[in-house]
């Protein structure tokens, strides 16, 4: 166990080396949630609320969305088809550690770096651009916070599945990027989900992609209501839990049939 | 005349390379719509939950979105220069264009091409085409000419800006993040201008023209008589604009020392 808290420390401290590159991302973000800010104004026009949500709610909804976005993003589907292309995942394969333990390790250390150094200053940056409603009670951020913990869970067993298709693929370039968009759209970062058609909140309630952003935003706009809170967590966690089956299944039948290419 | 033909040998050469990777050109293409489709599904997802948009009916902004397409698609064919520093200034690769017989810009903008992204053309035509068979559009003539016009003009919007950027290399050559900020605030053009604050607005036509990309020439096809003098402007900023960025090029490259070893 020490050794993958010792991986989180590690990838911490290194992109802490790196910490300037951050800055010029919180603008990035903020350009984004600048964009929906004034789409949304624009949508709700004079109305009241739309699906249960106000235009104040709104525009929180797309900050957080974005801000926690920095958090549960990583890259490891990439770094994991780079290395099994580049050949040096045999290498890693007999090292004393659980390769894809390590790397959602790395992701994770990754995440609280943004999480600290990205979303958090990012977050007080926005909401001084912004009219932001942020919650006020400690009950609702506690939740926010296991929420995202799953978001983060979540997204990375998704890259992770991603990721060892390059086994298979040898050329995921074209899966992995389809993944970026389903996730942006499916997720609930762009659009809530309760604003799709019945027909498609249909399909995506059998689908994890919205335990990734649209539940924790939804619990820290207060979109969601008491037994909705809970629902939403054990949805995530049911989720966290059944991803895991396909990950193993999969890693066992690549590890049989790995061909290194090149050497 | 020796342009063209370079232009020609250029992208026989680049069809040539990538007709060996076709598997890889196809998936390229189709992620390429689907990022394409991400914001039409946001479109038609907002329009079930409201009917207008800043003014504006659901089928002028699919069709706003269709005519940016189109510029925007020629721009990444033909600027795709947002990592040059690194490619071209820390690598010391700008040495090498500075021996070229045809000028500097018109050298990398050959090399780096991407010719794949010229199919964002069909899909703005077909967005188009829809929501301008939607809304009953009627048009004459010439108007073709003025579309091409105005394509140009944005095309031209966008790459000058992305060339204004690419010069500062010449100055610096530390790492920096502007470029994909730049594609961030290029987005902000798919949508009326009239929904942003007044210094957003200005920005965007007078700073970083980027609503001549879509908005403002579009709104000329959707006959919306206020803001004709804006779509007229187009081709003419994306020309001034251009220009100033080659002559920012230019000096930059005078003041080009090499990064060394």
């Amino acid at each position: 166990m020490s050794k993958y808290l010792e991986m989180i420390r590690i990838r911490f401290l290194m992109m802490l080396a790196y910490r300037t590159n951050y800055y010029s991302g919180i603008l990035i973000y903020s350009i984004n949630i600048g964009a929906y800010y004034f789409l949304w104004t624009a949508i709700y026009g004079g109305k009241e609320s739309i699906q249960g949500l106000d235009a104040a709610q709104m525009v929180t909804y797309v900050a957080i969305s974005w801000m926690a976005r920095a958090f549960y993003f990583n890259n490891i589907d990439r770094e994991i088809a780079m290395e099994i292309r580049e050949g040096k995942v045999a290498v890693e394969l007999i090292r004393p550690y659980n390769y894809l333990g390590m790397k959602t390790m790395q992701a994770f250390g990754e995440g609280v770096f943004r999480l600290f150094f990205f979303s958090m200053p990012g977050m007080v940056i926005v909401s001084f651009i912004f009219p932001l409603e942020l919650p006020l009670d400690w009950q609702a951020w506690c939740f926010f916070a296991i929420s995202i913990f799953f978001s983060f869970v979540i997204n990375t067993e998704i890259n992770l599945l991603t990721g060892i298709s390059a086994f298979f693929l040898f050329n995921n370039d074209g899966l992995m990027r389809a993944k970026r968009v389903i996730i942006d759209l499916f997720s609930g970062l762009l659009l809530p989900i309760s604003f799709y058609p019945v027909w498609a909140q249909e399909i995506m309630e059998y689908l994890p992609f919205q335990a990734i952003s649209y539940i924790p935003s939804m619990i820290f706009t207060k979109g969601f209501q008491e037994a909705e809170i809970t629902d939403a967590i054990l949805f995530q966690l049911f989720w966290s839990i059944l991803l895991i089956i396909p990950i193993c299944a999969m890693w066992a039948v690549a590890k049989r049939k790995m061909i290194i290419q090149g050497g | 005349m020796f342009y063209v033909s370079m232009f020609f040998q250029y992208i026989a050469q680049y069809l040539k390379t990538r007709m060996e990777y076709r598997a890889d050109m196809i998936v390229e293409i189709l992620s390429d719509l689907l990022f394409q489709a991400v914001n039409l599904v946001f479109i038609l997802v907002v329009f079930g939950h409201t009917e207008s948009l800043g003014g504006w009916q659901r089928d002028e902004i699919i069709f706003i979105y269709g005519f940016f397409l189109v510029p925007y698609a020629l721009f990444s064919t033909f600027f795709n220069i947002w990592d040059f520093n690194e490619r071209y200034i820390v690598n010391g690769e700008m040495d090498r264009i500075l021996t070229r017989p045809i000028h500097s810009l018109f050298q990398v903008i050959l090399e780096r091409m991407e010719l794949e992204s010229l199919f964002g053309v069909i899909t703005g035509l077909v967005v188009m085409g829809y929501a301008a068979a939607r809304l009953n559009l009627t048009f004459h003539w010439y108007d073709i000419f003025i579309f091409i016009l105005f394509v140009f003009g944005g095309t031209l919007v966008s790459g000058s800006i992305f060339v204004a950027l690419a010069s500062i290399g010449f100055w610096s050559d530390a790492k920096t993040s502007i470029m994909p900020m730049m594609y961030n605030i290029g987005n902000y053009g798919r949508y009326p201008v009239n929904i942003y604050n007044d210094v957003i607005r200005f920005i965007l036509t007078w700073i970083l023209p980027f609503a001549f990309v879509g908005v403002y020439p579009a709104s000329y096809f959707l006959r919306k008589t206020d803001w004709y003098i804006y779509a007229f402007l187009t081709p003419v900023i994306g020309l001034l604009f251009f220009i100033l960025s080659v002559i920012i090029w230019n000096i930059g490259v005078k003041r080009y020392r090499g990064a060394g070893s």
